[in-house]
């Protein structure tokens, strides 16, 4: 891309950026497409009048568009349907844009964490520790609870960082393996003395203090929200306006033209596992101490964070590593959860099919050559080689 | 030459031949011995509140042949086992040692090491160590891990990163299961399994090779893609119709002959099923195919410097597709593990990270088959341990035991690995 600030090169900047959200849309388009055909290919039902399709369209057509239309119709107005859905999609996108900016920050650094589950399960443990143990004002204890998970996560992350930088070991392994140290230690925490509901023999924590919990603003839209966009501006300060994100950036850009240039890699390391890891606790905090759908946040369980940490992977990605794109695939990954349990509840589709259009969004966003084939008019006029920065995470 | 000597004379004296450590051979030495120093003395603790003593069942109970349970004062055992620890761990740390005594203070480190923390572990109980059964175990849950690390092996020696091992495992498993429970047979849910992993291996190859996506990234949107379509068609299909679709025949072992009849050796090693004899062969036939052959060769080269390749009129797109392919035929036998090598029914994401496991295992193994085959074998071995040790009720609580493998594994990462180098061109799209 030209440097120069003339008219064609202008125009030329303009209709590659708006190539990017149209090649963004017609992932869309294209994973929901997907969906469809295998909607209808996985319902004995439906698939069984295919065989009628040139008796009989109608018959075939008709129930595949019957199919589709109920499921996908439940899965938009499960979303966005209303102000009540709204909020759950905010609810839902709150953790996803947190932890997605912890993985995204990783990238940016040419760091893989894959580790922002664990990182959101300490997070968890901690703040619905604080929440229900300690007995502090209102405020103070939210506050109090918050910074402990984000801490929780910063140390998990870090200790990862710390391993890379001293002994060069492999981030994607020992997130990997963080990832399965956490649940571990959740499991056995839920079985002691300290984290067991009395009169209680499951694996589930007592209630945390109304004192400790993110208060709503309306249904499950709730402060959680608000910090996972200051936390958004945030990171976008860090990266964009500080030292320390130069060096993220150019670390991740050529480790070794950093370090010639007098950047510590191992200090950088350490650095950026520890913010991603302190944004992935948060995300845990979000799902330890954010109301849920009796405006009461759910008691720590096994399965309390799901799984925000490998959905982070897909928001960061869909979002480029970039705090705006995080936040906006956050809230399209979020409203597509929140969705998803309206079309599991109303059109009786599996919940796991929005797994799979997650991962079709994805796949054909970070492809783009794949998405021009498909729908040609998108791609470029001049026979320039397309250098879009989709794969480039 | 005469003319030179004087000048000889001279460097001569002033050269001397010194060994000069580099700063990271350093650092390998010092966290490698300063860890196998730390697992002493932790022995040294556990000596002294070891119980009276171990006991050691080298038969099962219905084994044919019985062997002799051994009874190994516990104290003194765990007590010798830390001090060969300790002085192991000093040698290491010392750097006097030469290469082939390093070695060997590696081996009696990590004997000695696993000797007393299972003889600490065997006395606190009154049942015995069932040592047949550990190793036995350690076979069955390390074939998988062996199978998909052999698949990424040959991926990632030609140049593709290959995260996508746990989603290979996943589809290959409900393909099996699907094709076994219809067929009632296991060869045709072996090949279904193969076909399928192959077929997520073909789209691993098009969108990392053709659309030059980033290779890491995409393993993990693969993955989830399997996690969502094998979660998808189980709860619309298979679910509501699971005596027919979700019931597949499991494989029951072969002995091989005579050899299945030696004590002790041969229930654990010539008793096993088939896929057990396909991973052990898998391993042999993935050497050959890499270190003696000519597709081997050029397997390597595209991975090392797919530009040299290319110049000699090797396709590097060629050769790194035939690669992530027949990656995706042992990952393909590794998922058919999972349902008809063990239950024969199919559950949502039951392959429960093995995928990942094996991938550990593939970088500690250096991405040779052979070495990435042991580590395999490592963690079968920790994780059998950890759940025998379950079953003799250990003062350590059993959420702790579950953990063993993958503490041991960052250990490993950390302290005795290090810095391992992938193929140079490994995760590197080639743009001609």
């Amino acid at each position: 891309m030209s440097s120069t600030t003339s008219r064609p090169a202008f125009l030329a900047y303009l209709s590659q950026y708006w190539r990017e959200w149209a090649i963004t849309g017609a992932a869309m388009v294209l994973a929901l497409l997907l969906g469809a055909i295998l909607m209808v290919v996985a319902d004995p039902e439906v698939s069984a009048n295919f065989a009628y399709l040139f008796t009989a369209p109608q018959l075939a057509l008709g129930g595949a568009w019957a199919k589709v239309a109920g499921a996908y119709s439940a899965l938009v107005a499960g979303a966005v349907g209303s102000p009540e859905a709204l909020a759950h999609t905010s609810a839902k996108a709150a953790p996803l844009i947190c932890a997605g900016l912890g993985v995204g920050l990783g990238f940016r650094a040419g760091l893989f964490n894959i580790g922002a589950q664990g990182q959101a399960i300490m997070g968890s443990i901690v703040a619905a520790y604080i929440g229900f143990t300690f007995q502090l004002p209102y405020g103070l204890h939210l506050l109090v609870a918050i910074i402990g998970g984000v801490a929780a996560g910063a140390l998990w992350g870090g200790v990862v960082g710390w391993l890379k930088a001293k002994t060069g070991a492999h981030e994607v392994i020992v997130t990997i393996m963080m990832n399965y140290i956490a649940a571990g230690l959740l499991a056995w925490l839920l079985t002691t003395a300290a984290f067991m509901r009395p009169g209680r023999m499951d694996p589930i924590s007592p209630e945390v203090q109304p004192t400790s919990a993110l208060p709503g603003i309306y249904q499950q839209f709730h402060l959680g929200f608000l910090v996972a966009i200051l936390a958004a501006a945030a990171v976008w300060w860090l990266l964009e306006r500080s030292t320390t994100g130069f060096a993220i950036r150019a670390v991740g850009l050529n480790p070794n033209a950093a370090a010639t240039a007098g950047m510590s890699v191992a200090a950088t390391t350490t650095i950026t596992m520890t913010f991603a890891g302190a944004l992935a606790g948060l995300a845990g905090v979000q799902a330890a101490l954010g109301p849920s759908a009796n405006g009461v946040p759910v008691p720590l369980t096994v399965g309390l964070v799901g799984t925000v940490g490998f959905d982070a992977i897909t928001v960061a990605l869909l979002g480029r590593s970039r705090p705006l794109g995080i936040v906006l695939a956050g809230l399209l990954f979020g409203g597509l959860s929140a969705g998803g349990l309206a079309m599991q509840s109303v059109a009786q589709t599996p919940l796991t099919l929005t797994m799979v259009l997650q991962a079709l969004v994805v796949l054909f966003v970070a492809a783009p050559a794949l998405v021009q084939t498909l729908v040609p008019i998108l791609k470029e006029r001049k026979s320039k080689k397309v250098a879009m920065a989709g794969g480039e995470a | 030459m005469t003319t030179f000597s004087a000048a000889e004379a001279v460097l001569d004296q002033v050269v001397r031949l010194e060994k000069v450590e580099s700063a990271d051979q350093k650092r390998a030495r010092l966290s490698t011995g300063s860890l196998v120093v730390a697992a002493g003395l932790l022995l040294l603790g556990l000596s002294f509140g070891a119980g009276q003593i171990a006991h050691f069942a080298m038969s099962n109970a219905f084994d044919e042949v019985q062997l002799p349970t051994f009874a190994v004062p516990a104290g003194p055992a765990v007590l010798i086992s830390a001090v060969l620890c300790l002085a192991a761990g000093v040698g290491l740390i010392s750097g006097r040692l030469s290469p082939a005594w390093r070695r060997a203070a590696g081996v009696v480190a990590g004997t000695s090491f696993l000797f007393g923390f299972l003889s600490w572990a065997a006395a606190t109980s009154a049942l015995p160590f069932p040592v047949s059964n550990q190793l036995s175990g350690t076979v069955a849950t390390a074939t998988p891990l062996i199978l998909g690390a052999l698949a990424g092996v040959i991926g990632e020696r030609a140049g593709v990163v290959n995260v996508a091992i746990e989603g290979q495992f996943l589809n290959a498993a409900f393909a099996a299961g699907i094709v076994g429970s219809i067929t009632k047979s296991i060869p045709a849910a072996l090949v279904a399994a193969v076909l399928t992993a192959v077929a997520t291996a073909a789209l691993l190859a098009l969108f990392a090779i053709k659309y030059l996506m980033d290779q890491v990234v995409l393993g993990v949107v693969i993955n989830l893609l399997a996690s969502g379509l094998t979660g998808f068609l189980f709860d619309q299909l298979v679910q509501p119709q699971s005596r027919v679709l979700n019931s597949a025949p499991t494989m029951q072992p072969i002995p091989l002959g005579p050899l299945a009849n030696i004590p002790f050796l041969g229930p654990i090693l010539f008793n096993q099923t088939i896929l057990v004899y396909l991973a052990v062969l898998s391993v042999a036939v993935v050497w050959v195919l890499l270190f003696k052959t000519r597709w081997g060769l050029r397997v390597r080269a595209v991975g090392e410097h797919p530009k040299a390749a290319d110049t000699v009129g090797i396709s590097v797109v060629a050769v790194r597709w035939q690669a992530v392919l027949v990656g995706g035929i042992f990952a393909g036998l590794g998922g058919a593990f999972f349902t008809v090598g063990s239950t024969g029914s199919f559950a949502k994401d039951l392959t429960v990270g093995n995928g990942f496991i094996a991938l550990a295992a593939l970088i500690m193994g250096r991405w040779h088959p052979i070495w990435a085959a042991l580590m395999a074998l490592f963690f079968g071995f920790v994780t059998q341990m950890a759940s025998q040790l379950q079953t003799l009720s250990t003062p350590v609580p059993s959420e702790f035991l579950l953990l063993l493998p993958y503490i041991a594994t960052i250990v490993a990462v950390a302290g005795l690995i290090g810095r391992s180098r992938a193929p140079a061109a490994d995760g590197t799209p080639y743009i001609k």
